[in-house]
């Protein structure tokens, strides 16, 4: 714990994205307005401090909704919808990487072949594809952002699995009678766990970015939605005379990437030997 | 040498084919009745019914993958119907601006994640090291769609230095190219700064050194020239970045290349448009990635020989 606490990323990661997920719980006590209803006689009010309310701290948007009660409740959404993706893409991953791994032949090389192809689309191209047929629910949304997250777990445990399996002390416990699903789960699931939680971490931003991305083009949440990549959307619109629409969810975004990727980056020069001085 | 290359032409040969499965799942088998979702809303029953027969949909699915595969290799992807045209002449008119985008890019990746790569590593704990570091984080997480938003506001907007939309001439491609050059730069500024630390500590830097040469030529020569390896590997993969920046990039500036092309596509549901960008886009992938591999066995001769 006191090597956790020694990282600079790790802390610093780790405190923006737990500020941010402390904020966007408790919306509904720090925003005091609506996130959704319009007000049209407060249209695109600027922030306060820059000729603004006190009542609208962020300024109102093109609809006269309140910026910062949309940002939080945005939050909401688009963290649970990233962290979803996040758990259903590692579960998938690890399960088809170990039975890829451990049962090897057939399956793995099927495997294998799937994640090229896969990996041979951009992302965001197989997403939007994706969300066109099968619409953009929520539950649509994880599973899309899942299916373009499981390959990086599936590789990284395949490949650990391989390494693990010749390992003497795997050697042994085989030796001592353990059968395929013992060896597992005793001895090589734990040591997949420091790179599924790095993977994890980094991976997080990347959600967050995939998913305020489609909202963004319109593809992923819909309006009234409070949605980061929605409300940058809407932004575009005001550029030249309410600048703070666009700049002011694009902030959050950034944040939330920033900490996610800071504190993947720390665990991984954490949890690498290689890497430990 | 020669097993090498044919096993990795054969694995690019199974990945397409694989390409070409999903695409088949994805477009026609999931959405339910793909006649109606290829013809536009509101079509007459009857041509539904005529359009199921024609694309074989009576027939078992092997055999209509047979038949889309087929017309795939022909090259004959359907027709858009939003421009009434074969959705392949459609994509194709668009490729080029496409093209002209992801190379600037590519050339701003390379030439400004390699130099701050560089001048990190060199001078790495200095305050050039310190500032590239900030930089590059930065890069990965800013999304591309606020940044290129940003540039459009201050360079547009404000300062109305540049063009913020359209293809004008080159300044229409400074912001775009920036925009979608800030993560793979980042990317690459990292990478090129840990790969040189570790070849810069090894015995035959020391032995370089050691025997007279300039550090410029250290550097370039001997420590760069080993990093080239992981570097092409990134910047291949980074291709399937690029394509994919393309779609918010060029949506954000009016660009008139695929990227925005297959977002109209999905709103129009035009989906002989989506099929051919879909599928198009995985063939450049794959085969740029089979030529970077190609390369290494003319770069390093360890997998020439291995």
């Amino acid at each position: 714990m006191s090597r956790l606490l020694r990282q600079p990323m790790i802390v610093g990661g780790g405190s923006i994205l737990i500020a941010v997920i402390l904020a966007s719980a408790l919306a509904p006590w720090i925003a005091g307005a609506d996130p959704i209803k319009p007000a049209f006689g407060q249209r695109l009010q600027p922030p306060r401090g820059l000729g603004g309310a006190a009542a609208h701290p962020l300024g109102t948007d093109n609809l006269g909704r309140d910026i910062l009660a949309r940002l939080l409740y945005g939050g909401r959404i688009s963290l649970v919808l990233a962290a979803s993706a996040v758990a259903l893409a590692a579960g998938a991953g690890v399960v088809v990487g170990l039975a890829a791994g451990v049962l090897g032949g057939r399956l793995d090389a099927f495997v294998m072949r799937l994640a090229d192809v896969q990996l041979a689309f951009p992302v965001i191209m197989l997403a939007i594809a994706i969300v066109a047929v099968v619409g953009t629910s929520p539950a649509a949304l994880v599973s899309v952002l899942a299916l373009s997250g499981w390959v990086l777990y599936a590789r990284t445990v395949r490949a650990a699995v391989l390494t693990i399996r010749e390992a003497d002390y795997v050697q042994a416990a085989r030796t001592l009678g353990a059968g395929d699903l013992r060896v597992v789960a005793v001895h090589i699931l734990p040591n997949t766990l420091a790179p599924i939680l790095v993977l994890g971490s980094s991976q997080f931003a990347t959600m967050v970015l995939l998913e305020s991305g489609l909202s963004f083009l319109g593809l992923g949440l819909q309006p009234p939605q409070p949605s980061w990549g929605l409300m940058l959307a809407e932004g575009r619109d005001y550029l030249s005379n309410a600048w703070w629409l666009a700049t002011v969810p694009g902030i959050a975004i950034s944040l939330v990437v920033l900490g996610a990727n800071l504190l993947g980056d720390g665990l991984r020069d954490l949890l690498d030997p290689r890497l430990r001085q | 040498m020669h097993a090498y290359v044919l096993r990795r032409v054969w694995q690019s040969a199974v990945t397409l084919v694989g390409v070409s499965i999903l695409v088949f799942v994805i477009l026609r088998v999931i959405p339910g009745d793909p006649a109606k979702m290829l013809l536009p809303e509101g079509a007459p029953e009857s041509a539904v019914e005529a359009l199921n027969r024609h694309l074989g949909l009576r027939e078992p699915l092997w055999v209509q993958y047979g038949i889309f595969l087929r017309s795939v290799v022909r090259g004959d992807f359907g027709q858009s119907f939003q421009y009434r045209s074969p959705a392949l002449r459609v994509v194709v008119e668009r490729v080029p601006a496409t093209i002209q985008l992801a190379l600037c890019a590519m050339a701003l990746t390379v030439l400004v994640g390699v130099s701050i790569g560089i001048v990190a590593a060199v001078r790495q704990g200095s305050a050039y090291d310190y500032a590239g570091t900030v930089l590059a984080v930065l890069g990965q997480s800013l999304p591309n769609f606020w940044l290129g938003i940003m540039l459009m506001l201050l360079f547009g907007v404000t300062l109305r230095w540049l063009p913020t939309s359209g293809f004008h001439g080159w300044q229409s491609l400074v912001l775009p190219s920036v925009t979608l050059a800030a993560f793979p730069t980042a990317l690459v500024a990292r990478l090129t700064r840990s790969s040189l630390l570790e070849i810069l500590g090894q015995e035959y830097i020391r032995t370089g050194r050691a025997k007279g040469l300039g550090e410029p030529r250290v550097v370039l020569r001997h420590a760069l020239k080993n990093a080239t390896i992981p570097l092409l590997t990134v910047l291949g993969l980074q291709i399937g970045t690029l394509l994919g920046g393309a779609v918010i990039t060029e949506s954000i500036f009016a660009w008139p290349g695929m990227g925005k092309l297959v977002v109209d596509a999905i709103f129009f549901r035009d989906f002989p448009v989506v099929q051919t960008i879909l599928i198009l886009s995985a063939t450049i992938f794959v085969v740029i990635n089979l030529l970077v591999d190609l390369l290494y066995t003319v770069i390093d001769p360890r997998i020439r020989y291995g």
